[in-house]
């Protein structure tokens, strides 16, 4: 299976409100001490192709990402969690210089990412992740899909081969859902408990270095940087004001500001008259158990304690 | 739109009844479940039919797999979840968070139709009653579409309560809530108020909870009258997911915890104490 993930670079999603600020343009965060990273969805995404690839027996995944020469360190990082190859496109001379966030909207980014897969030969499955950690839009993964018209599935968190077609497993409200689509097809990738993005192993950061990475051109791929043009205008960017003053309730004992914190709450009048009950006792969510439950040895981010307690 | 169950024609009416100055209604045995290649049919039929400047969509999953799709197939113009809309200018203008919730941006359609997603409950209903508008039905013929995609397995938790997304009432844990445990202590509460149960991210890394329970911007979005925050320390990506919020009230040992920032009430106090109490006055007060 050949499958191809596209990554963005985005300044670290992380970082705290209080060291957030514009460029003096103000049309985009200024990068301050702020790293760079892999927008966090694509992360998930590239982990979901990886593991597809482990279950496949085998396959090749491409990351591709559009972006400047310092986007190459976010597809040396996918290389590092294992991708056997990395393309970027340039941006240089796309969209609207100078916009900032504003610069390219998700039409030009999913024709130019297009344009790539289309050079790449096309792919079996094409992942994205659900949105981007700075513009939070959502976009590009399902215009691109429509771009390559193939059959499209959103909000995926794992992955299974079924011959010529991918079996996507999506979460829904208070359960889940297994899809099907035939290849070629696209999925857009959420995050779950199955899908937490491996830690690179020291020897495959070693061997990134020696995987290879593409570099091309808009022209290399026959794109009019004038239909790069953004739909959309971005007018302004402003940080909010949204601090409250919080009332801190007090009390002697955690019963009186208990209590205490009743009244405050029933003075709010936004409580409804009547509740529910559930239908059984207890939780019902299991972790660790469930289809499409990721079988990889490798090492995870944020190890998890053991199982729930039975009850 | 909808199979033909009836329920389409249902909500067909209801917003005929809200100030809507015409209403199509697409009903068809293909529509009885939901699958995005026959829903952007048809709602593609009806828009090419009725040629109007700008498109919403809740920004729901719906809404949010449909609009981009919609939007490259008419050729216009896209902004996705929009917490403020207004004229300026003659042109109109669309207010979304980005940055997770860090910065807010003003954007503005270079084209048309403007396809937008407006998230939910941000936005009153508009009000019912005045004169209804006609409700016209549209034939698409959705026979000739091809299904690209088709659910194989489904599992539906037998879940009481409201989703997120469409929750008056929230009841959201974190790291603070210290295992799977004390989520039992939340559900009672959220089960009083008829509140739906959240989670932060730090819970949900942890296996406390569900992925699908996860507020913030990595997570569900949500807009609630109140939101309880136990044992969260307010990172901005959940600051972020509960932004339009009506009310937050969190309990937090720390009181120097960023989620006071957000909250008008507030107990610095374990929340293992003051929970149990909490539900039990309330629910004294409420008679239940």
């Amino acid at each position: 299976m050949r499958i191809v993930v596209c990554v963005k670079q985005v300044l670290d999603p992380e970082l705290p409100q209080r060291d957030f600020r514009l460029d003096p343009d103000g049309k985009e965060a200024a990068p301050g001490r702020a790293s760079r990273v892999i927008s966090t969805f694509d992360e998930i995404a590239l982990e979901v192709a990886l593991q597809l690839r482990e279950k496949a027996g085998g396959g090749q995944v491409t990351a591709l990402t559009l972006g400047g020469k310092p986007a190459e360190e976010a597809l040396r990082k996918a290389l590092a969690m294992t991708a056997d190859a990395a393309v970027r496109v340039d941006d240089d001379g796309l969209g609207a210089p100078g916009e900032g966030l504003g610069r390219l909207d998700g039409f030009a980014v999913a024709a130019v990412l297009a344009a790539a897969i289309r050079r790449l030969g096309g792919a079996d499955l094409v992942l994205c992740g659900r949105q981007a950690a700075d513009t939070d839009a959502g976009q590009v993964g399902l215009l691109l899909a429509e771009e390559l018209g193939v059959p499209t599935v959103a909000s995926a968190v794992s992955g299974e081969p079924a011959g010529e077609a991918v079996r996507l497993k999506r979460e829904t409200p208070g359960g889940y859902e297994v899809v099907e689509a035939r290849l070629p097809a696209l999925a857009t990738v959420t995050n779950a408990d199955v899908n937490v993005p491996r830690i690179p192993k020291v020897k495959d950061v070693m061997a990134s270095f020696k995987k290879p990475l593409t570099v091309w051109t808009a022209a290399d791929l026959g794109v009019d940087p004038a239909a790069t043009a953004p739909r959309v205008a971005l007018r302004r960017l402003f940080i909010p004001e949204r601090e409250t003053a919080c009332e801190m309730v007090g009390g002697d004992s955690p019963e009186a500001q208990a209590e205490a914190l009743a009244e405050r709450i029933l003075a709010l009048k936004v409580l409804e008259t009547r509740g529910w009950r559930h239908a059984g006792a207890g939780l019902r969510f299991r972790p660790g158990g469930g289809a499409g439950q990721a079988a990889s040895g490798t090492d995870r981010r944020r190890p998890r304690p053991g199982g729930v307690p039975g009850r | 739109m909808g199979g033909a169950g009836g329920a389409a024609a249902e909500a067909a009416r209801d917003a005929a009844d809200r100030g809507s100055g015409a209403v199509y209604l697409v009903e068809s045995p293909a529509l009885d479940e939901y699958q995005a290649d026959r829903y952007l049919a048809a709602v593609e039929v009806v828009c090419r039919r009725a040629g109007p400047d700008v498109i919403l969509f809740g920004a729901g999953d719906v809404g949010r797999e449909l609009a981009p799709r919609l939007a490259h197939r008419l050729g216009g113009a896209l902004v996705t979840d929009c917490v403020g809309i207004r004229a300026d200018g003659g042109e109109i203008v669309f207010t979304r968070p980005v940055y997770g919730g860090k910065a807010m941006a003003e954007v503005a359609a270079g084209r048309g139709p403007f396809v937008a997603t407006v998230r939910p409950r941000v936005f009153d209903p508009a009000p019912s009653g005045g004169a209804a508008a006609e409700v016209v039905p549209v034939e698409v013929a959705l026979d000739g579409v091809a299904a690209r995609t088709r659910v194989v397995e489904r599992q539906a938790e037998d879940k009481a309560g409201p989703s997120l997304e469409e929750a008056r009432v929230i009841v959201s844990g974190g790291r603070g809530v210290g295992g799977p445990e004390g989520f039992g202590m939340l559900e009672e509460l959220a089960g009083l108020l008829g509140a739906a149960l959240g989670a932060s991210r730090a819970a949900v890394d942890a296996g406390w909870a569900p992925a699908a329970w996860q507020v913030g911007q990595t997570g569900k979005i949500v807009a609630p009258d109140l939101y309880i925050a136990i044992g969260i320390s307010g990172a901005s990506q959940h600051l972020a997911g509960i932004s339009a919020a009506k009310h937050v009230v969190a309990v937090n040992k720390d009181p120097e915890a960023p989620i006071y920032k957000r909250a008008e009430l507030g107990v610095a106090a374990d929340y293992r104490q003051v929970v149990p109490a909490l539900t039990r006055k309330l629910r004294e007060r409420l008679a239940r």
